[in-house]
This record gives structure tokens, sequence and C-alpha cells, in this order.
């Protein structure tokens, strides 16, 4: 199946959606958090994006307020958090390159093949042409998860975090024309809260570390298990 | 409707109330109060489900299955509360680890975590459900790291990530299930629905539902504590205060595994004339026979008490896993049976807990010593309380684990030594550290505490009476459950 073959909308979608994966690449190969969080905001508008072009065709008025507040909160709202939060920390310079940048990508690239084989008998079984956009919308799910693995910076696995809920945002709205509103309004209220939630944390481990390196975090709890203090005779 | 309101809806009222009271003694007597309302409203709940059957209006369901969670919950909450006024109250007014603003954040984002735990059980909706299950993360979150130590800021970040990941992995999920139900149910009826969803459970689309499954159990078995995902759980339950341990271990573990069971119920249906008709039951026993055997190892040389008891917990949430995998009426009668037993002992486990740490003034195993000549209400509550999740007679779980045996060595009899082992190991784990803590000579320098046992008393009292004889209406329900999940009754 060409793509020239399928109508214009679909043809925009999917275009749209191969865009929201290129960026969670980006995502995860960018190594200034600045920028990191400028993609973060195109990724969210993409999937806004496609949310609007799937409200045109369907009507659906569900789809327009989906992708409006995905608008408000993922290409306006959080950003603007995230920005605040760097400025407020200091660390606008900040680069958090990766340990092994070629070895990442290549798993990235796994796994985005490891996604479209997940999501071949959902595929098959939808006879619309966004049928590879589930694909798609796992394959971010997933690289944002891979991006919480590999990054050290907790800002930077926050922006992991908020990249899986654009994937599964994108899934919702390609393959069900969105969920019901009430648990889309709910779904958007438990971003929030996470966010302002992020945001406390990272004030909380700079208090406590005075970096936001987490692998500096992970040490902590190794000493309370492998505490080699001997046990005082009774 | 109104019990369903009172028992819901009052510990979300105590969201704002509590955030905005300022006197930390009062919003302890509030927050009992409310739980106190919550559980009235449960109990109101539970009698008109006996009397009625099956309650579903506006959204919410309750059958025999949830019923007896919404009280176990709301019980539990009440108990808790009990125990966390005079415990709060010390660690703000004595050890000042706590200041009055989070004393306020405490008190209103455990009237949060109620809300978020009964709604995930109460409503009929699956991404309501799957909103409801994360909001018990980002309402506990902030409790775990309320020591602000930077251990506990550690194991609140863990927790954080750790959970978010694991339940984004649900709500794409619950997004092919939705996707799946599209395909059978005409517009405009809610594909999210757990009733009607079940009620065209066999005409879904197998291969989709196996994947949608796969995703549900990932993300919810990570709130379970099932293996590879488990990590966060020790960390968060041994650097939160001591009463959230207890609700965590009590409450939270149990919800999650109530989400997974609904799921199974479904795929079980959608996939009854696939070529793989056990697979989710499958898929689940795996997971908890692994998660039950790592815990059992793990529960060897801790030296930090609340988490050797959240090993335990680990434990006994793979028991469960694995018997509702097992599946058959006998193995989710036992299951069922064990969700009650094991939230009622474990969360009198931590009260106790929480008292001997305040006694030692430490949570290290090794320096925790002679309890019962210290206090000896305490050093029998922890005494009793370990034999009984030890799985010793006559308590509850010795009965719950003797079913789950039983219907192991029906289906599965060469799992049966496995299981005994495990069990056997972590008895012997659980001892080696609590015999000193009970009965070891104490060192100078405890500080009795005024201890009030009265939540650990009921408890234990219960889980005694369910070992022995387990009263008609609860055994009805049970079956009822029993014959909801797997389509054939016990009794």
């Amino acid at each position: 199946m060409s793509l020239a073959a399928l109508p214009l909308l679909d043809q925009a979608v999917l275009v749209l959606a191969a865009m929201a994966l290129f960026s969670a690449f980006a995502l995860l190969a960018q190594s200034r958090l600045l920028a990191a969080i400028h993609v973060f905001a195109w990724q969210g508008l993409l999937v806004a994006a496609v949310a609007a072009l799937m409200g045109a065709a369907s009507g659906d008025v569900n789809l327009y307020v989906s992708a409006a507040i995905t608008l408000a909160l993922k290409v306006l709202l959080i950003p603007w958090m995230l920005h605040r939060l760097l400025r407020r920390l200091a660390l606008e310079r900040q680069a958090d390159p990766l340990a092994h940048p070629a070895l990442t990508l290549l798993a990235a690239a796994a796994i985005v093949v490891f996604a479209d084989w997940v999501a071949a008998p959902v595929a098959q079984f939808e006879h619309s042409a966004t049928r590879n956009v589930i694909a798609i919308s796992l394959a971010v799910v997933l690289l944002g998860l891979l991006m919480m693995v590999v990054r050290r910076q907790a800002l930077a696995q926050v922006l992991g975090f908020m990249a899986m809920e654009n994937g599964l945002l994108l899934a919702a709205v390609a393959s069900t024309h969105g969920m019901p509103l009430v648990v889309e309004l709910g779904v958007a209220f438990d971003v929030l809260v996470a966010m302002v939630l992020f945001g406390v944390f990272f004030l909380q481990i700079k208090d406590s570390i005075d970096s936001l390196d987490v692998d500096r975090l992970s040490q902590l709890s190794a000493s309370i298990e492998q505490d080699e203090e001997p046990e005082p005779r009774p | 409707m109104m019990w369903i309101v009172l028992a819901v809806f009052t510990p979300l009222l105590g969201v704002p109330l509590l955030a905005l009271l300022p006197r930390a003694r009062v919003a302890g007597w509030v927050n009992l109060g409310l739980s106190a309302l919550s559980l009235a409203g449960a109990l109101g709940l539970a009698a008109q489900v006996l009397m009625h059957g099956t309650l579903a209006a506006h959204g919410f369901r309750v059958d025999a299955f949830n019923v007896y969670l919404v009280v176990l919950t709301a019980f539990v909450g009440l108990t808790t509360a009990v125990f966390s006024r005079p415990y709060m109250h010390y660690v703000h007014a004595e050890e000042k680890r706590v200041g009055a603003r989070g004393m306020r954040l405490y008190h209103s984002m455990y009237q949060g975590f109620l809300f978020t735990m009964l709604l995930a059980l109460t409503t009929d909706n699956l991404g309501i459900l799957w909103v409801a299950v994360e909001g018990a993360t980002l309402a506990t979150v902030l409790l775990v790291s309320l020591y602000r130590t930077p251990a506990a800021i550690e194991a609140a970040w863990k927790y954080f990530i750790l959970c978010g990941v694991g339940i984004a992995q649900a709500l794409f999920g619950t997004v092919a299930l939705y996707f799946a139900a599209q395909h059978v149910l005409p517009a405009g009826a809610n594909g999210l629905s757990w009733s009607t969803l079940y009620a065209i459970a066999p005409q879904l689309e197998p291969r989709v539902m196996v994947v949608a499954f796969v995703f549900l159990l990932v993300g919810y078995g990570t709130k379970v504590g099932l293996v590879p995902l488990h990590s966060w759980l020790p960390d968060a339950h041994s650097e939160g205060p001591t009463p959230m341990s207890a609700v965590l271990s009590g409450l939270l573990l149990n919800v999650a595994l109530y989400a997974v069971v609904r799921m199974k119920m479904l795929t079980d249906a959608a996939l009854a004339s696939s070529a793989t008709p056990g697979l989710a039951g499958h898929l689940l026993m795996g997971f908890g026979l692994l998660t039950f055997l790592t815990a059992v190892i793990s529960l060897h040389r801790r030296r930090d008490i609340k988490r050797l008891f959240s090993y335990s917990s680990i434990e006994h949430m793979g028991l469960m896993s694995f018997g509702f995998g097992v599946g058959g009426p006998l193995a989710t009668f036992a299951a069922l049976l064990h969700m009650l037993v094991h939230a009622l002992t474990k969360s009198s486990i931590f009260v106790t807990v929480g008292h001997a740490t305040h006694i030692a003034r430490t949570q290290r195993i090794e320096r925790i010593r002679g309890l019962i000549r210290t206090q000896p209400a305490v050093g029998w509550g922890l005494l009793l309380g370990v034999a009984a999740i030890a799985g010793f007679p006559p308590f509850g779980i010795f009965t719950s684990e003797f079913l789950l045996l039983a219907a192991t060595m029906q289906a599965w009899p060469w799992l049966t030594p496995l299981l005994v082992l495990g069990l056997v190991v972590a008895c012997a784990g659980l001892f080696r550290s609590a015999q000193p803590m009970v009965f070891g000579a104490a060192p100078p320098g405890q500080y009795p505490v005024r201890a009030n046992m009265l939540p650990v008393a009921l408890h234990l009292a219960l889980v005694l009476l369910l070992g022995i004889a387990i009263p008609a209406a609860l055994a009805h329900w049970l079956d009822q459950a029993t014959r909801l999940i797997t389509g054939s009754g016990l009794l």
C-alpha cells in the first residue's frame, strides 16, 4: 500500500505521526535540556495536530477537545513550567550527554521494530489506513521509557515520562477517536498534578544532593541494604 | 446510591478540609471522623448489595467481588486513622520530624488516598479506574518523602518514576481494550464500561485482547509489586510514615490486583474459543510464582524492619496472583480470602512496627530487641502478627494458603513442592528476624510509648475469626465473587 494511494487526510495523519516519532528520537538524543524541552513542545504540537485532523475528518467534537487539552497542557503549560524550573535551578546551560549515544539509538531503532511487531495483530484487525499510527504511538511510548532509563538527569527523565503520555494520547486519538471525555479530563488532571509534583521533587532533590543527577540517588538505598556493619551480639 | 456517595466522596471532602485546617491535633480527629463516616457508608453499601444484589448505576458498579474490598478498604482506613492520630502527633510534637505544613499535607493526602482507592474499587469505567490508581500514586508520593531525608526523597522519586512508567503501560492496555470494544459495540455505547465489556467479552478480538492484557498486567502489576518492577515497594514502605506503609500494603496492592483480575475476567472470556484460552491465567501464575520466590529469598538478612515486612507483602501479593492465575473456584476463593486476611494482618503488623520503631527509636532490626519486656503489648502484637502472616493455624492466612495449596495440588501438582518450600523459607526468614526482636535482651535506652493496640487486637481477632469460622454472609460474598470470576461457585 503506497502512501500516495491514500486519501489526503490519512496521508497527513501518517506524516504527522511519523514526525512525532522522529521527535521522540530527537528528544532521546538531545543532550541540552533547554533544547529538549522545545523538542517536547513540538511533539505535543504534532500530537495535538493529529487529534485536530482526526476531529475534522470525523466531525467528533470530543477530538477537538482533546486537541485543545493537549495544546494547552503539553505545548504551553508544561514546557513553560519546565522552563521556569530550569531557570530557578540555574540549569539552562546544563547538558546531559548520553553515555553511549550510538548504542542508545540502535536500541531505539530496535524498539521501533519491536513496537511494529507487537502492534501487528492489532493493525491487521484495523482496516482504516491509520493503522500504522498504533505501532508508531507504541514506539513513542517505549522510546519515552528508554529515555527514562538512559538519562541520569531528573529533568530529562520527566521529559521521557511526558513523552510517554504523548505517545498514549496519540494511540488513543488514532485508534479509538479519543477516550470518553471524562477519562480524557482525568488523565489530563493526573498529568498536570504529576508535573506539579515533579517540580516539588526537583527542589527536594536539589536540596538533598545538590544536583539533579539521579544516579547519585541510587547509591543511598544500596548503602541501606548492604550495610556491612557487624551485628552486635544480643 | 446514597451509600456510595457517603463511602466514596466523604474522603474527597476531607482533602481540602484537612489541607486548610491549621491545628494538627484537631486534624487527627477530623481524619478519624471522616474515615468512620466512610466506613459507615461502606457498611450501608454492603447491606444493600447483600439485600438487592449487584448495584450498577451512574457509572458505578458494586458487585460481590468489590463490595468486600470496599468494606475492607474503609475499615483499614479507619483503624489506621485511629493509629495514625497519636503516632503522627508523636512524630510532629516529640520527634519534630514533620512541621505543621507537613501534617496538613499528610492528613489531606491520607483522605485523598482513601478517596482514590474507593473510587477505583467502585467505578465501572476502566478509564476512571486508571485515573484513580494513578491518583493514588500522586496522593502518596509526597507522603513517602514527608520526612525529607535523602533516603526518603530517593524512595519517593523511585516510587514516582517506576509507578508512573508502569501505569502508563496500563493506559496503553486500556486504549487497546477500548479499541477492541469499539469494533464490537454500536456507536455511542460506552466501550470502557466494565459491565458492557463483560457482556460482549466473548466477541472481543482475541489477538487485540492478548496485547491489551499484557500491557495491563505490566502496568497494574507494577503497583501490585510483581517482580521485575517491584523495587519501589520496599523503599516506599520503609521511608514513608508508618501509617502510610500500613495503608499501602493493606489497600493499594489489593486494589491494583483487583484491577488485574477484572481485566483477566474480560481476557479469559475473549480468549475462551481461541488457541490459547488460559493465557492470562498462565501469565499471572508465572509472574506470581516468580514474585513469590524472589520475595521469599529477599526476606532473609533484612536490616530494616519495615523493609522486611514489605518484602513479606510482595511475597503474599505473588501468592494471590498465583492463585488467581491457577483459576478454578477453589484457587480463586483462596486468593480472594487471602486478599482479605493479608490486608488485615499486614496493616496490623505495620501498626505494631510503628510502635516498635518508636520504642527503639530506630528501624534497624538489630537494635530492636526485647519488645516483650519493654512493652509486652507491642511484643505480643508483633509475635502474633508474625505468626499470622507466616501462615500458622488457626489464623486466617493458614486457611487461605491451605486452600491455595489444595487447589495447586489438583491443577498443577508439580508446583506444590515449590510453594511449600517457599512458605517454609519465608517463615524461617520472618522468625529469624522477629524472634530476637520480641524475646532478645532489651538494650538500655528503650523508650516505652503510649501504644494504642486496639487496631492490632481488632485486626488479629478478625483474622483469627476468619481462620476458625468464616461468617456466612462473607462466605456467601466470596462465593458469589468466585462465581463471577470463574463461572462456578465453590459452596
